[in-house]
């Protein structure tokens, strides 16, 4: 009989080492196998969480865990290589996403000025009709370029080009352009949707850079010298490079010190206005000539105005000859004709 | 508002040298205080600065205008004077134009000055120089740029412009919401 009770109590013994399968739970637990998911909606005991909380949490999970492993036991099983296989269900539990969902597609800059300004895209017939060739074409694609080969056979050399241009190859050239354009295009467009940093020097090259572009990197070019431009000539009216963030584009280009000085701004600017009033006007050619002839016409209105005096100026002349009034006038003399030796007027 | 820069300030006591000549002197070196030049939104104002110290109060936001505006920087820093600095151009005028009643209101809608509508000119005045622009009985009515110098005046044809319209009086209904 010790036998029989040693082994049961061994039994016992063993028994009481594991827990009852078995859990009862206030509220019963939401179970979500397919994710292996248990969550548990009663409310956790204070007075315990507060006293002795690892054991009673440990407990507490494993107690849920056993509900969760009671639930997988309950699926259908099978053995596969000396194993014992569930197959879980679909996961119930929705879960947010990692990442944040996809925006829509960022539009391209002509798509947003279309937008801007209400243009729509018109749907072009896959087909035309071309006049000259007599015949329906299609706009674009298969047999396309054929047709075009059809139409233009022959083209004219314009007046003032040179004769001996291939106009066909330049109408090939100027194609090419503009798909090497559009292909520049689509690039800034990707790179303005992914907001990263354009190089905005550099040369273009004389097709694809816009005036201010080539006067940007005209200003880098001449500032990007061993002494930052100091000593580049300029051009009689050569402008500088501006607008926005232009001057972090040219080397040496600092920022300038606050133009407050420390002299009061009165004085400051009394400086200033002397030496603005101070400065030498330039010869004017134009005005000097004015000048000039305002002179000689004062002059000569002053002479004209006075009254015409016997021998005003000239009275240093031939001794005291005063009068020399006006030369005599003709055919007014008293003629003799029949006398001899006096040939025509009677000279005084 | 913050100083002119030096540049700016430069340019502003050229502008104004054209008009009013060595009576620049006067605007800053004034017995009643002290007045200075501010900028705010590339525009010019005249305050003294007992009013500049109450207006710092407020925001660059906030701010419309303080003082007299005298005019406004281009983008291309070149100045252009309001018909509100007349107030302060007309007593200090050394080249003045005088406009017969007849051509006032012409004048006033914004046309220039031809020989027929010309009263008086202001002796030995140079070709584009400043001038301001009176009524016969002496009330400042704009200013403008004298096209032709006065002795070219006296020889002029009736029709020719004699001085270009800048500014005048009628600007403050025509150009009311831009002029301060």
């Amino acid at each position: 009989m010790d036998v029989v009770k040693a082994v049961l109590e061994k039994h016992q013994k063993e028994l009481d080492k594991y827990k009852p399968i078995t859990v009862e739970k206030h509220l019963e637990c939401r179970l979500d196998v397919g994710s292996l998911l248990i969550t548990d909606p009663n409310d956790l005991e204070d007075r315990q969480l507060a006293n002795e909380k690892e054991e009673y949490l440990a407990a507490l999970t494993r107690d849920n865990t056993q509900l969760l492993v009671n639930a997988i036991w309950e699926l259908p099983t099978e053995r596969v290589d000396e194993s014992i296989v569930a197959k879980l269900p679909e996961p119930t539990t929705v879960l947010p996403r990692l990442r944040k969902p996809p925006g829509p597609r960022p539009l391209t800059k002509w798509e947003q000025f279309a937008k801007e300004k209400g243009i729509t895209k018109k749907k072009k017939d896959k087909k035309t009709y071309d006049d000259v060739l007599d015949k329906w074409v299609p706009t674009y694609g298969f047999k396309r370029a054929e047709a075009e080969k059809d139409k233009e056979w022959v083209l004219e050399v314009p007046q003032n080009a040179d004769p001996n241009t291939d106009m066909f190859q330049k109408k090939i050239d100027l194609r090419n352009e503009k798909v090497a354009k559009n292909e520049i295009q689509r690039m800034k467009n990707i790179v303005r949707a992914k907001k990263m940093d354009m190089p905005r020097s550099g040369y273009l090259g004389p097709e694809a850079a816009s005036s201010n572009q080539l006067l940007t990197a005209v200003t880098v070019a001449k500032s990007s010298t061993a002494s930052v431009g100091k000593f580049q000539s300029k051009l009689p009216k050569e402008k500088e490079a501006r607008g926005l963030g232009v001057k972090e584009l040219i080397p040496g280009g600092k920022r300038k010190a606050s133009h407050i000085t420390a002299q009061p701004e009165r004085e400051a600017n009394l400086d200033l206005i002397k030496s603005v009033l101070n400065k030498k006007p330039k010869l004017d050619v134009e005005k000097a000539i004015q000048l000039q002839k305002q002179d000689e016409r004062l002059e000569r209105e002053a002479e004209g105005n006075k009254p015409a005096k016997k021998g005003g100026k000239k009275g240093g002349g031939k001794g005291s000859r005063k009068a020399v009034g006006k030369k005599p006038k003709g055919h007014q003399g008293q003629r003799a004709p029949g006398k001899k030796g006096q040939t025509g007027r009677k000279r005084r | 508002m913050k100083r002119l820069t030096e540049e700016r300030t430069k340019v502003l006591f050229e502008k104004l040298a054209k008009y009013i000549g060595s009576n620049v002197q006067q605007l800053i070196d004034r017995p009643d205080g002290t007045y200075c030049f501010r900028e705010h939104k590339d525009r010019v104002y005249y305050v003294s600065e007992r009013i500049l110290k109450l207006s710092e109060c407020f925001g660059y936001k906030q701010l419309v205008c303080v003082g007299t505006c005298f005019g406004k920087f281009s983008k291309t820093n070149k100045l252009k004077f309001h018909i509100t600095a007349l107030y302060y151009l007309a007593p200090y005028a050394q080249y003045k134009v005088w406009v017969k009643p007849s051509f006032e209101q012409q004048y006033l809608y914004g046309n220039h000055i031809p020989k027929s509508g010309l009263g008086r000119i202001t002796e030995n005045a140079g070709q584009y120089q400043g001038v301001v622009v009176f009524s016969m009985n002496d009330l400042a009515l704009g200013f403008g740029v004298l096209a032709r110098s006065t002795t070219e005046c006296k020889t002029a044809d009736p029709l020719t412009t004699v001085c270009f319209h800048q500014s005048d009086i009628g600007e403050y209904i025509r150009a009311e919401d831009s002029l301060f």
